[in-house]
């Protein structure tokens, strides 16, 4: 039944048009000559080189690449270990509590999460800055990493563990050679759901940065409230450009290693 | 021991960042507005003893929550949000089948091409997806530059700042919710079905009315689910292409916070919003348990 019908072909089209006509625009007009950006004036870069001398812009794309990178890598190390605890340890005190709060981020409002760090943030009197944006992205991307892991968890072969551990090995080892290679490759999605989560944030980060540190989304945001600006459009395409080429090596290089699995798993059949 | 540092972490992480904060919104919901640095009362005295704890809970009550039955803007913005998730999700389920049942009836070597060009847009900022919209939406915009040109239209249309560039706004950014359970649904069903179907005489329209919809059903259901939930709470769609025009509980929360720096008006809706919420989400993994219980 697997056949391209003229219905089937007539939908995707469009539907991919959707999706991808938007970002096309978006891309063609940050080339455009006109301050004006709904008219097209001729070929031109200059919004590029306009974005690179504006600091505020460079500012905050650091600081967000910072929150983002830290904020993530612990993410994952809690994640893990959360879903360690979800799969595996069985019954505890308070496992239901601890199930529901991995689960709640996940259909929080985002005005809601950022309200409540806020306010825990200041009842407990700590300054608004990189530190806390990284303690609010930190706690609610641990989540969606430990429900990415857990997943795998599920349905990892206990038993592999349970023979590294008869031939001597110590718990941590075999965790760290047998369990840790066989998750890595959920463990590195949650940590790049994770980090684009984070770069992506502006509800959150809104609430819970202070005037010291200004994330991208946030500087973005104030921008185009204003209006649709042609330096906009290049920092978007700059970032739309980054996302489609780590997405695309992302997804050759576990092509690549699927390939080159099972290559192996036939040699070890044949051997 | 280990196992105890293994839960212990992750668990107190979750209740200090999570489940107090949370708390705190309970807690300031109840309280008054205040010209004071936090602007509400009472706070916790502990140094009073019992005393002050008991002052502490006499000055919580309800007054907020009554509040927000008396103005006119907070529940109007709570049916004005459930309107428009509902409506985005039926639209979104209307452009989203098609093409999750294209991607599933495609030849096998395309599909995981057609998957990573759905999943695509969700890993470029949601910021940047919905600012696109606004460029082809205004009055000057490409979108009518496009049907002036063509002639269809004599004046440029309004779309930009109305209810219907949020409803755009919405199918765009919350497709691939809809498109990927859906889709995973319909390749899981199988082909011989129709096969039987058709030789017993029904129509290809029949068949899919009575076969292929009910076996997506759960596809759909939570295709559905995972956009109306957060709809419900957007700020930045209504924000940036609904003007305002557009009434929507996530921006009530955030200008009540911001602009009228009434904290504990802005808990109470937080408060409220949470408890809309329970609703769906409970029937949300309700259905993923029916459907893990079908697979297993």
């Amino acid at each position: 039944m697997r056949r391209l019908t003229w219905f089937n072909a007539t939908s995707l089209t469009l539907g991919f048009a959707f999706l991808y006509l938007p970002m096309l625009i978006l891309i063609v007009y940050s080339f455009n000559e006109s301050k004006l950006v709904t008219v097209w004036a001729g070929f031109s870069t200059k919004w590029y080189g306009t974005l690179i001398q504006n600091e505020a812009f460079l500012d905050a794309a650091w600081v967000t690449i910072q929150v983002a990178v830290v904020s993530s890598t612990i993410a994952t190390v809690l994640g893990t270990m959360a879903a360690l605890v979800l799969v595996r340890a069985g019954r505890f005190y308070g496992r239901t509590l601890f199930s529901g709060m991995i689960y709640a981020p996940l259909v929080m409002p985002e005005v809601i999460t950022g309200l409540s760090l806020l306010l825990l943030f200041i009842g407990i009197g700590l300054d608004r800055g990189i530190f806390t944006i990284i303690l609010a992205h930190t706690t609610f991307s641990m989540c969606f990493v430990s429900v990415v892991v857990s997943s795998r968890l599920v349905t990892f072969d206990r038993s592999l563990e349970e023979a590294a551990l008869d031939l001597g090995c110590s718990h941590f080892d075999a965790f760290r050679l047998v369990t840790l290679p066989i998750i890595a490759p959920a463990v590195i999605s949650g940590w790049l759901l994770a980090f684009t989560l984070s770069l992506d944030d502006l509800v959150i980060a809104s609430f819970t940065a202070g005037p010291s540190a200004t994330t991208l989304p946030i500087k973005i945001w104030s921008s185009i409230r204003l209006g649709v600006s042609p330096e906009i459009n290049a920092l978007s395409t700059i970032m739309i450009a980054i996302v489609a080429v780590g997405v695309i090596t992302a997804s050759l290089i576990t092509k690549r290693a699927s390939l080159r699995q099972q290559a192996d798993e036939r040699a070890a059949v044949h051997a | 021991m280990r196992r105890a540092t293994l839960i212990l972490l992750p668990y107190l992480w979750l209740l200090a960042l999570f489940l107090v904060p949370f708390i705190i919104v309970l807690k300031i919901s109840l309280s008054d507005i205040a010209l004071a640095i936090p602007p509400y009362t009472p706070t916790l005295d502990v140094s009073e003893g019992w005393r002050g704890i008991r002052d502490f809970f006499a000055g919580l009550d309800f007054e907020n929550f009554v509040f927000l039955t008396t103005d006119d803007l907070y529940w109007k913005a709570y049916i004005s949000s459930l309107k428009i998730a509902f409506i985005a999700t039926f639209c979104t389920l209307l452009v989203g089948y098609p093409i999750a049942y294209g991607m599933a009836n495609a030849p096998d070597h395309w599909r995981p091409t057609l998957m990573m060009l759905v999943i695509l847009p969700f890993w470029t900022s949601f910021l940047i997806r919905v600012y696109s919209w606004m460029g082809i939406l205004s009055t000057e915009g490409y979108l009518n530059q496009l049907l002036l040109g063509m002639g269809l239209i004599s004046e440029p249309l309004t779309i930009l700042n109305t209810p219907v560039a949020v409803y755009i706004g919405i199918v765009y950014t919350y497709l691939p919710f809809m498109i990927l359970p859906i889709y995973s649904a319909l390749e899981r069903m199988d082909g011989s079905l129709l096969e039987a179907a058709e030789d017993l005489g029904c129509s290809r329209f029949k068949a899919f009315w009575l076969i292929t919809v009910p076996l997506s059903k759960t596809g759909i259901i939570a295709g559905c689910f995972l956009v109306f939930i957060p709809t419900i709470g957007e700020f930045v769609i209504p924000s940036l292409l609904g003007g305002s025009q557009t009434l929507m509980i996530g921006k009530v929360l955030w200008e009540e916070f911001f602009n009228n720096r009434d904290w504990p008006v802005a808990s109470a809706v937080a408060v409220v919003l949470l408890l809309i919420l329970i609703i769906p989400i409970v029937l949300f993994q309700r259905n993923e348990q029916k459907q893990r219980e079908a697979e297993g």
